[in-house]
């Protein structure tokens, strides 16, 4: 069965943007979140920038029940997924609670959370380690608290494939949707700006070391000097087309088609896996190169790794043959959240006719993009093409398309 | 005589159960709670778990393993910590 599935919520927490219309509204405008970290002082690190997200007080939000068992990254996807089911127009309470499943992403779980308990346990001892450890830092503990916070008792799960994760998780979620759960609570809030996050982020050698905000993170530049990484995503309300038709719900648009590959190993001549991933999603969504109008580029900032994807698209759609855009160079990196915001941007645009801009970068322009620049651009947006790929070799692409 | 002549009240218990656990949105921790199991109150086994450690750590007590799971309710703990005191 390919029963059509559609987005009918979405809930955002980035670092340009709590909220949907926060987010919205500086994302079009090109306004970026990207700055010094405060949540702890980066002066002895080599990389001192990142993409925070502002204002959120968790207890302005939940109850104080799950603030001792719970890390920044769940705090922000349980208030995000509040949001989105709100925006789905969706109390969970009228529905059976076995209609409802849980599928998000986590690149590293609850490292903040996980840090303070080690270190409780280091300088003070065992009994000093809060017995929330046992589930707070874990992989799965977005899925697991959203699904208690809302009494959401179908298929759950999480998937964990770094950056790629997050549409690895919707496409999941859209099988879940396909095998007859009706309501799927899916994407990624991921967060550890904290410095266990930060060391082990700083071992694979890819993040900007620069400490301007409006030059490190460039993206298919010839000065592209690596990432800035961010936290915060989004939680995506995911239905079958039938039964949001059914209840009237607003529609976003569908999930119309999904690729994942996995990349050679390394030093092999073989091609990398991303034109594959994309061209497996294209057929999934029977959707033609020419059909899709924007594309929500990975941009992992590091040279070699912009080049790979920007011979992929260029294999795939022509040189310069489609618009290319990556909003994340407002609000870098955010690892297995980065992909479901992409997706939700992608909806926006559908919904406003407007590709958000790519801010601070100069296009390398013997890579052959059609980059979009530091202004919005306008266009009848119908299908949007979002790439991600995670640390390891994770390929995987989605198309999203607008629903009539 | 005990040195130690503390007390285990109401008063850390309330206070402690906040730190550990928080507070259901539901119920009121100031009120008549004595009585009502923990179940109740909104405290299932990893908070008591979390509440124990909690006080052992700040009373300088050890508690059963298995006290945790037979006490059910706040004036079964209180007595339980306290008799700790008077064995002292």
């Amino acid at each position: 069965m390919t029963t059509p599935v559609v987005v009918t919520g979405i809930g955002i927490a980035a670092p340009n943007g709590l909220g949907t219309a926060d987010y919205w509204a500086a994302t079009r405008a090109g306004k970026s979140g990207i700055g010094r970290v405060t949540r702890f002082d980066p002066a002895s690190y080599p990389s001192t920038l990142a993409g925070e997200v502002p204002g959120f007080v968790a207890e302005d939000h939940l109850p104080s029940r799950l603030i001792p068992q719970t890390d920044r990254m769940t705090r922000l996807a349980l208030v995000a997924a509040d949001w989105a089911l709100k925006d789905a127009g969706l109390d969970p309470k009228d529905l059976p609670e076995y209609d409802m499943g849980v599928v998000t992403a986590s690149s590293s779980g609850g490292f903040e959370f996980g840090q303070n308990e080690l270190e409780k346990l280091w300088g003070q001892g065992s009994q000093f380690v809060s017995a929330y450890q046992s589930f707070a830092w874990f992989y799965a503990v977005n899925s697991g608290q959203i699904s208690i916070r809302n009494g959401m008792k179908g298929p759950s799960g999480v998937i964990v494939s770094d950056e790629a994760g997050g549409i690895d998780a919707v496409a999941h979620g859209r099988r879940l949707i396909r095998k007859g759960t009706p309501v799927i609570v899916t994407g990624s809030v991921d967060a550890s700006i904290c410095p266990w996050g930060w060391v082990a982020q700083q071992a694979a050698g890819r993040m900007s070391t620069s400490d301007e905000p409006g030059r490190a993170f460039l993206p298919f530049d010839t000065e592209a000097s690596g990432y800035v990484p961010g936290e915060g995503g989004a939680i995506l309300i995911m239905e079958s087309a039938e039964s949001a038709q059914a209840r009237g719900a607003r529609v976003y648009g569908e999930i119309a088609g999904y690729g994942a590959t996995f990349d050679p190993r390394p030093g092999s001549d073989r091609e990398p896996g991303l034109r594959k991933a994309i061209e497996l999603a294209l057929a999934d969504a029977g959707a033609r190169p020419e059909d899709v109008d924007v594309v929500f580029a990975d941009a992992a900032g590091v040279p070699e790794l912009d080049r790979v994807e920007a011979e992929a698209l260029c294999a795939v759609f022509g040189v310069c043959g489609v618009p290319v855009t990556a909003p994340k160079t407002m609000t870098g990196r955010l690892y297995s959240g980065a992909a479901p915001l992409d997706i939700a941007t992608a909806l926006l645009a559908i919904e406003e006719g407007l590709i958000p801009p790519t801010v601070n970068v100069n296009a390398d322009e013997s890579l052959g993009l059609d980059l979009v620049g530091p202004q919005p651009r306008t266009a009848r947006v119908r299908t949007a093409l979002v790439v991600a790929r995670g640390y390891g070799g994770f390929n995987s692409a989605v198309v999203v398309r607008a629903v009539d | 005589m005990s040195i130690d002549t503390r007390e285990f009240t109401l008063d850390d218990l309330r206070r402690i159960l906040l730190e550990a656990a928080g507070a259901d949105e539901a119920v009121d921790l100031d009120g008549e709670i004595l009585d009502v199991q923990f179940e109740v109150l909104g405290y299932e086994s990893l908070a008591l778990l979390e509440t124990g450690s909690r006080i052992e750590r700040e009373f300088g007590v050890a508690l059963d393993d298995d006290l945790l799971s037979e006490v059910d309710t706040p004036r079964a703990l209180i007595e339980a910590v306290n008799r700790h005191f008077t064995a002292a």
